[in-house]
């Protein structure tokens, strides 16, 4: 009877199921050109970027090259690597030098390029305009081990060209690249000389959209360049530049693994070693994996946090990036 | 109309402004290759400052190209440039075409697994791991693979694809056209303006390709140039006992450089436009 009756209850339901089911299966058979083209890109993206969110447990495990990801013993407590690291003196140094060069790198190099875009956008003489671009675009392009060498053949202690104009003066030759004094310095100026071009470009989009009749009006009233900048293009841009400010500091973590890695070295650890050169070193060159992944998810999460504090705020200001 | 003096002040300040920045934007490659082409004796003797070399001599360039790992570094580094960039293309068209067209089932569903990617990773040590169980260590691939597609540049192509009218691809449709050849008669050659910018933000990528080379690569033979450029860079930096034997002297470090960067500064003043509409289409909110 019980049988009975639950074989009517399927029945009933079944053809309802069927369907449901019937009918997706034919949207996708419908679609399914569209599905086969997605399909390299979803697995390129299952394996190498969601493959790797699952393997992050050894951040919470005891791994062990021999025994893999699943096979390694879990860690005891759970947080240890964790509490490794926070207890580790590295922690607080870490965190500063990542702040600190992330903030730096905020603030300097926020105002250059706008205030290049602004004289762009004053600028009359077309081929002046379009030469500065050029040159001030290209720096973008160049790698960062490129960069190092310019900053080498200027800055080095033998055979900088600094140097031996301070030493032909006189002087002592000081050692800039090596020299915990100068080291943050270098790393946010020559930051701010490869993004001053490109980071202009997009001001430079925000101002071209500007009304041309709000100029006109100011100048039948007799206001100034000056003042005509003032009033009529900052506030034309400001709003992007609030919304890119606050996107970058969604990125606060982000201090430029990249550059630090390729300038920094030694001698310069206790002011440019950041989490990520952190990670980096002791990971995949000393092979202590599961400390290294434990503060690289600590990294993670609180870029992740910032980012969608970030862009929940810049909504506010009128767009995020989605 | 007149012209008043405050405006001519006004002119002759931002015009000597720009020119320093166009200037300190230049001139580090300027003396880059100046000291590449300079007999080191010369560049000594200068005190360094050397714009315009008077005497010129290609050696360290003929050095590098025959006693060093540079030949070796940039047939690779073309290598990976040219299979890395059409890989890119590839996938990167292929999953922004069905993700252009809103009815697509799902769609959502593909778009937030591509956005994620951009607020979350694993990490260098995971992403490390994925790479060494995949047997890609230690092979061109693993330097064109683990990067094959920019979450971003699927964003940007897709908005382009979606700027594309409609009727197009119903009238091919309705003619009996399947998408995969709609993709590549109507959409491709319709896109070549994205097409080129996403391609040369690969290409300049893969050109300057460090970091995947010395986390999953230990082979000196598949190292490309970025990396054997930064060695040839580090030698400088040991304290150098005598001058004369210097070996690498700056000048060969300069030619390096330059022999690593001249590709991009070559094509970079015919692409310049291709690479700033591209920053403008990146911001366009996905």
């Amino acid at each position: 009877m019980q049988a009975n009756r639950s074989y009517i209850t399927t029945a009933r339901i079944q053809p309802a199921r069927q369907t449901k089911l019937h009918s997706v299966l034919r949207t996708v058979w419908r679609f399914r050109a569209f599905y086969i083209m997605l399909l390299p890109g979803v697995i390129y993206f299952i394996i190498f970027r969601y493959f790797p969110m699952y393997g992050v447990i050894i951040a919470f495990k005891d791994f062990s090259i021999m025994d893999g990801i699943t096979g390694s013993a879990w860690a005891n407590p759970w947080y240890k690597h964790f509490q490794d690291f926070y207890q580790s003196p590295y922690f607080s140094q870490l965190l500063t030098n990542t702040l600190l060069i992330s903030c730096y790198k905020l603030i300097f190099g926020t105002f250059p390029p706008i205030l290049l875009a602004l004289l762009l956008n004053e600028c009359r003489i077309r081929w002046l305009k379009s030469i500065v671009q050029t040159f001030t675009y290209l720096p973008h392009f160049l790698s960062w081990v490129i960069i190092f060498g310019i900053l080498l053949t200027l800055l080095s202690q033998n055979g900088g060209l600094v140097n031996r104009l301070i030493v032909d003066a006189g002087g002592q030759s000081i050692p800039f690249l090596t020299s915990t004094d100068y080291f943050r310095s270098i790393l946010v100026g020559s930051e701010v000389w490869q993004n001053l071009g490109w980071g202009a470009i997009i001001y430079l989009a925000a101002m071209a959209s500007i009304d041309p009749t709000l100029y006109e009006a100011a100048k039948v009233d007799g206001a100034s360049r000056l003042r005509m900048i003032w009033h009529i293009s900052l506030p034309g841009i400001q709003s992007i530049i609030v919304l890119l400010f606050i996107l970058k500091l969604g990125h606060l973590l982000d201090a430029g693994f990249d550059q630090i890695y390729i300038l920094y070295n030694i001698q310069v650890y206790p002011v440019a070693d950041i989490l990520d050169t952190w990670v980096y070193r002791t990971g995949l060159q000393q092979l202590n994996f599961s400390l290294a992944s434990a503060v690289g998810l600590f990294k993670s999460l609180i870029g992740l946090i910032l980012v969608l504090g970030a862009n929940r705020l810049a909504k506010k200001w009128g767009g995020g990036i989605w | 109309m007149v012209k008043s003096l405050d405006d001519k002040i006004f002119n002759g300040i931002v015009y000597v402004i720009l020119g320093i920045c166009g200037l300190a934007a230049i001139l580090p490659m300027l003396y880059v290759i100046s000291v590449s082409i300079t007999p080191f004796g010369e560049v000594l003797r200068n005190g360094g400052f050397i714009l315009f070399p008077r005497e010129i001599t290609f050696t360290a360039y003929r050095t590098l190209l025959t006693e060093s790992n540079i030949p070796k570094a940039f047939q690779i580094t073309v290598l990976i440039t040219v299979i890395g960039t059409a890989v890119n293309l590839i996938l990167t068209g292929l999953m922004a075409y069905p993700l252009s067209r809103k009815n697509l089932p799902a769609r959502k569903f593909f778009l937030l697994m591509i956005v994620f990617t951009l607020l979350f990773s694993g990490g260098i040590i995971p992403t490390y791991l994925v790479v060494k169980s995949m047997g890609l260590l230690d092979s061109i691939w693993a330097m064109i693979l683990p990067n094959a597609v920019w979450s971003f540049n699927v964003l940007i192509m897709k908005s382009f694809f979606e700027g594309l009218p409609e009727e197009l691809f119903e009238s091919a449709r309705m003619d009996g056209a399947k998408e995969f050849r709609i993709l590549l008669q109507i959409v491709i050659p319709l896109s070549i303006p994205v097409l080129l910018t996403v391609g040369l933000f690969y290409l300049v990528g893969h050109w300057n390709e460090f970091f995947q080379a010395i986390f999953y690569v230990t082979d000196r033979t598949l190292f490309p140039l970025q990396v054997i450029v930064r060695e040839i860079l580090m030698q400088s930096q040991q304290p150098l006992e005598n001058a004369e034997n210097m070996m690498p002297t700056q000048t060969m470090q300069m030619a390096s450089v330059m022999i690593a960067s001249l590709p991009i500064i070559v094509i970079y003043p015919f692409l310049q436009k291709h690479f700033t509409k591209g920053m403008l289409l990146g911001s366009i909110k996905g």
